[in-house]
């Protein structure tokens, strides 16, 4: 049990001076997914055989000293809209159950260069449209804290095997909030890096221009150190345009700064004093002390108007929706993927492919995205959602202009009960509002536990920070996980 | 017909362009090719592929709107035209709608005043007034694969190999009032394109595709009739008959007082006429947007001095420059400039020291034959200036006679062979005198007793055949002149 409890650092430390061999640990984790996946669904694809065979070629690797960065044999699990290569890659949707991609994600192949070993693909909302994971054609995922309960989403099944053990590190994609979100709801740490820091080479797209990829894990020294491979690259290799190769250098180095006399702004709105429209009030207790942790730390803090939250969720889901009704027009059943039988014609073909292939929650943002682009709605709909986005990022130029860092809720509940979310989307939609101005923005902004509720159920700090400047949030959220006592254990 | 109408045409033209690899992928973009074989996760829409723009396409396509006096967007994007059909792996195709990378330029042509067909108004007159054809726009974008309907398996494959080549779509304004206009605006396209290189512009293997937008109106009147478009014209020749075709159809309709119907259509080469593909009622909507996945093309001064710095000497410069420094008719001018490697091979050969009305009769007379008895535009010339000069060398120097010499210039045509070399090799060399000649001269006497015998009771006529016949025992490498005078000495 001791060896699961490693962050995805120690373990690899471990590694190297040889305390534990990679395949050992890879097994002491198929040896938990084996114990645990039946109750808590965290992944779509356990790749056993694939896991062990990598570990025995990494270890020699390890052993003749040509691998050794820390996460060289450090078992990792990778959310199932990231393409890998020979091992099936669904979305977690009936249109791609059975496709096989040809390529790994550049993302991907980074960690893979490090040594990460991939155990297999976490469930996820289809095509991570979602926040609960409850969308995944192959059912939902349980959160590891109280399994009656959704761990989030949509990156939902990467937070889980954090926080269960059946991983020490995951990977996932946030459009909307999607890695920070289940991080806040499994009680781990989950970053969206600045968009364009992450080659989403590889990554299927949901809304492309607010898609960024991130890690999930157990301290925010992982995070640090996911990050600085995730985005490493020279750019001889640019397969994403929006893509700006090797920008986060660095970062583990900056973590141990101190954050004495650092700025940090609280927008009021995303705490209103009397109830209101703002969080939950456990919600809003557990942020406020952690803002004081970081007071005494000695940052410096102060309530400002952001403004535009109300805004956010509704140019959110306009711009996402948009994208997305183009992005998925390529699952047709001509390629790749499911393809209905029975139909004579070619778009009957096509009608028929994507009314079975799709579930509900696709559809209706497809209908939604395609309906916003045309003739006679895009100025009014798609434009003035763009011309919002602009606004945002001109709120946080102001903001970020005073202070280092924004810090919020992740989220404005704890994780919902398992069935209470999907008969009420709207609602669902505006659980996003506190992430989404993050991805409409840029902007990086990270997930760390800050306490939990009456019923257990983990409490997330978000910290948001201007683009590129990920170092000070992961040194502000450094300096809080060591003054509210150390990393999050299993 | 009572009443005189005018045509009035406007163009679409997609050209491909002479890139080594796609517009957003590393794939080839030769021609030909096993199925699929040029393909790669990003011109086949595999899941989370991203497209990434290739530098050449956009120096390209920026080229060709210099030259054609475009402006120059220097802010430009792409944006994604959506519909489903399975050549198009991403359903969606990568285009630019909002704000292409070329407007409001211009090309001239000569003005057709008179007729409206080429057969009506004879051909283009020297010197005719120029009229200026404007140019709306030209934008990038990707091509689609092709579709392969196997008729006897009941099924339909696509080939992807050509989805991703990189297009321009050149939008004229509708200034063109005849076939003949339109036939000079696509010459002169075709002209400007193969000068800077960017594309073969090859209609019939589709290299360059012109879509016609025609209307007609009463003469004299200011407002635009309805327009149809019409597509798969597949040569100079179809364009022709199938603007004509369309406006007399137009014209028929309008006279039985049946409106024009807004539609796009499609040219039946076999049957000379025309079907509607869709109309209005069914018009799409592509639900254009921005490209997320591409950044803002942002043109700078420096890349567009760079391109502005290599556009070559177009032929209306090179036309005054030949009239100034070489003695050869204007005509062969014209058409030695019609095509940039014609020029170059011309310029070359003359630089490498032969003379240039011997390079311009072979160009003019040969070259030009060849070209058209193998159907071959004269880009495909594949002979070197080097060995054009070297078999002018050879002739001059009385090295080969004129009918060897239009042998191997065949060959050399064909394969590019050194011709020096291929003359040793084969004894082609001329025999004017020597022991070999005497002899066969000896032989043809002995062979031929009653020629003889007539060029000896005067027929002088007869001496000509003995001739003839020494030449083809001689696999004519004999100089005539010399097999005459030998003749005549031992008779």
């Amino acid at each position: 049990m001791e060896l699961l409890s490693l962050s995805a650092v120690e373990l690899g430390r471990w590694i190297q001076s040889g305390r534990v061999t990679a395949p050992d640990a890879v097994r002491a984790v198929l040896d938990r997914i084996d114990r645990m996946e039946e109750l808590y669904h965290c992944y779509v694809t356990v790749d056993r055989e694939g896991a062990l065979k990598r570990a025995r070629e990494v270890q020699e690797k390890i052993e003749a000293k040509e691998l050794t960065g820390p996460l060289a044999g450090v078992p990792m699990a990778v959310k199932d809209n990231l393409c890998t290569k020979g091992m099936r890659t669904t979305c977690a949707s009936r249109i791609l159950d059975n496709f096989i991609p040809s390529y790994s994600a550049q993302a991907i192949e980074n960690l893979e260069r490090a040594g990460a070993v991939l155990l297999g693909k976490t469930n996820m909302d289809e095509f991570a449209m979602g926040s609960t994971t409850e969308t995944s054609f192959f059912g939902p995922t349980k959160n590891p804290r109280n399994p009656e309960h959704v761990p989030g989403g949509s990156s939902g099944g990467s937070a889980a095997a954090v926080a269960a053990g059946e991983c020490f590190f995951a990977i996932g994609s946030d459009t909307g909030g999607s890695v920070r979100q289940p991080a806040s709801h499994c009680g781990v740490v989950g970053m969206k890096p600045t968009y364009g820091t992450v080659s989403r080479y590889g990554l299927v797209a949901y809304g492309s221009s607010l898609d960024q990829i991130g890690p999930l894990c157990r301290t925010v020294e992982d995070c640090a150190v996911i990050l600085e491979i995730l985005s490493s690259g020279d750019g001889e290799d640019r397969r994403d345009s929006t893509w700006m190769p090797g920008k986060l250098r660095d970062l583990v180095t900056a973590l141990k700064q101190d954050v004495k006399g650092m700025r940090i702004g609280i927008p009021r709105d995303y705490i209103p004093e009397n109830g209101g429209e703002g969080p939950d009030p456990q919600v809003r207790k557990a942020v406020l002390e952690a803002a004081g942790t970081l007071r005494e730390a000695g940052a410096v803090l102060e309530e400002f108007d952001l403004g535009l939250a109300e805004y956010a969720v509704p140019a959110y889901y306009t711009i996402a929706s948009a994208e997305a009704s183009s992005n998925l027009e390529r699952f047709d059943g001509i390629k790749y993927g499911y393809r209905a039988g029975g139909a004579q014609e070619l778009h009957r073909m096509y009608k028929k492919t994507r009314s079975e292939g799709f579930g509900p929650e696709v559809k209706r943002r497809i209908m939604l995205g395609s309906f916003v682009l045309s003739s006679g709605y895009y100025d009014a709909y798609y434009l003035k959602a763009l011309r919002v986005k602009h606004l945002i990022k001109k709120a946080f130029d102001a903001a970020f202009a005073r202070f280092d860092c924004i810090l919020g809720p992740v989220a404005p509940g704890t994780a919902p009960k398992l069935g209470e979310s999907l008969a009420d989307p709207v609602r669902m939609y505006l659980g996003d509002i506190y992430t989404i101005s993050a991805n409409l923005a840029g902007l990086p902004a990270i997930s760390i536990p800050c306490g939990s509720d009456d019923k257990g159920l983990p409490i997330g700090l978000q910290l948001t920070g201007d683009c590129f400047q990920e170092k000070k949030i992961l040194q502000i959220a450094y300096a809080y996980e060591k003054a509210a006592k150390g990393g999050n254990k299993v | 017909m009572a009443k005189e109408y005018e045509t009035v045409i406007g163009l679409e033209v997609h050209v491909e362009l002479a890139t080594d690899t796609k517009i957003f992928c590393g794939c080839s973009t030769a021609f030909g090719g096993k199925a699929n074989s040029h393909t790669c996760p990003v011109c086949t829409g595999m899941p989370g592929s991203l497209p990434v723009l290739n530098r050449k396409v956009l120096e390209h396509a920026a080229a060709v709107g210099l030259a054609t006096h475009c402006e120059i967007t220097r802010y430009c994007k792409f944006d994604r035209k959506n519909y489903f059909y399975p050549d198009n792996p991403q359903n969606y195709q990568i285009s630019q709608l909002y704000l292409p990378l070329c407007r409001n330029g211009y090309v001239e042509i000569e003005e057709d005043r008179e007729g409206q067909t080429p057969e009506e108004n004879g051909p283009c007159r020297e010197g005719g007034p120029v009229k200026r054809v404007g140019i709306h726009e030209i934008h990038m974008e990707e091509d689609a694969g092709k579709l392969i309907h196997d008729e006897w398996e009941d099924c339909s494959l696509v080939d992807y190999n050509r989805s991703g080549v990189p297009l321009i779509e050149i939008v004229s304004e509708p200034d063109m009032r005849s076939a003949r206009e339109v036939i000079a605006c696509l010459e002169k396209l075709r002209m400007i394109i193969q000068y800077l290189g960017a594309s073969d512009c090859k209609l019939q293997e589709g290299s360059m595709r012109a879509d016609v937008n025609l209307s007609v109106r009463e003469a004299g009147t200011e407002t635009l009739g309805t327009r149809t478009e019409m597509k798969n014209l597949n040569s100079f020749r179809s364009i022709s008959r199938a603007i004509e075709n369309e406006r007399e159809r137009q014209i028929a309709l309008l006279e039985e007082g049946r409106p024009v119907v807004q539609e796009t259509r499609r040219w039946d080469e076999a049957k000379e006429c025309s079907y509607p593909m869709r109309s209005k009622e069914d018009a799409k909507d592509y639900r254009y947007f921005p490209d997320p996945d591409l950044m803002p093309v942002t043109v700078s001064d420096s890349f567009l001095e760079e391109i502005r710095a290599r556009q070559p000497e177009f032929q209306t410069e090179k036309i005054k420059r030949y009239k100034r420094e070489f003695d050869i008719p204007e005509y062969d001018i014209k058409i030695i400039t019609e095509h940039k490697h014609m020029a170059d091979l011309f310029e070359a050969a003359v630089a490498l020291g032969s003379q240039p009305k011997k390079v311009s009769n072979w160009l003019m007379g040969e070259t030009l034959r060849l070209l058209k008895e193998k159907e071959l535009d004269p880009g495909d010339i594949r002979f070197s200036p080097e060995n054009l000069s070297r078999l002018i060398a050879m002739t001059e120097a009385g090295t080969i006679n004129f009918t060897v010499a239009k042998e191997v210039f065949e060959l050399m045509f064909e394969e590019n062979m050194d011709p020096e070399k291929y003359v040793e090799e084969q004894g082609l060399k001329m025999v004017n005198d020597g022991d070999a000649l005497r002899e066969a001269v000896k032989e043809t006497i002995k062979a031929n007793p009653q020629s003889v015998q007539d060029y000896r009771n005067g027929k002088e006529k007869a001496l000509g055949f003995l001739v003839g016949q020494t030449m083809k025992a001689m696999k004519g490498k004999a100089n005539p002149v010399s097999v005459g005078e030998l003749l005549r000495e031992l008779l």
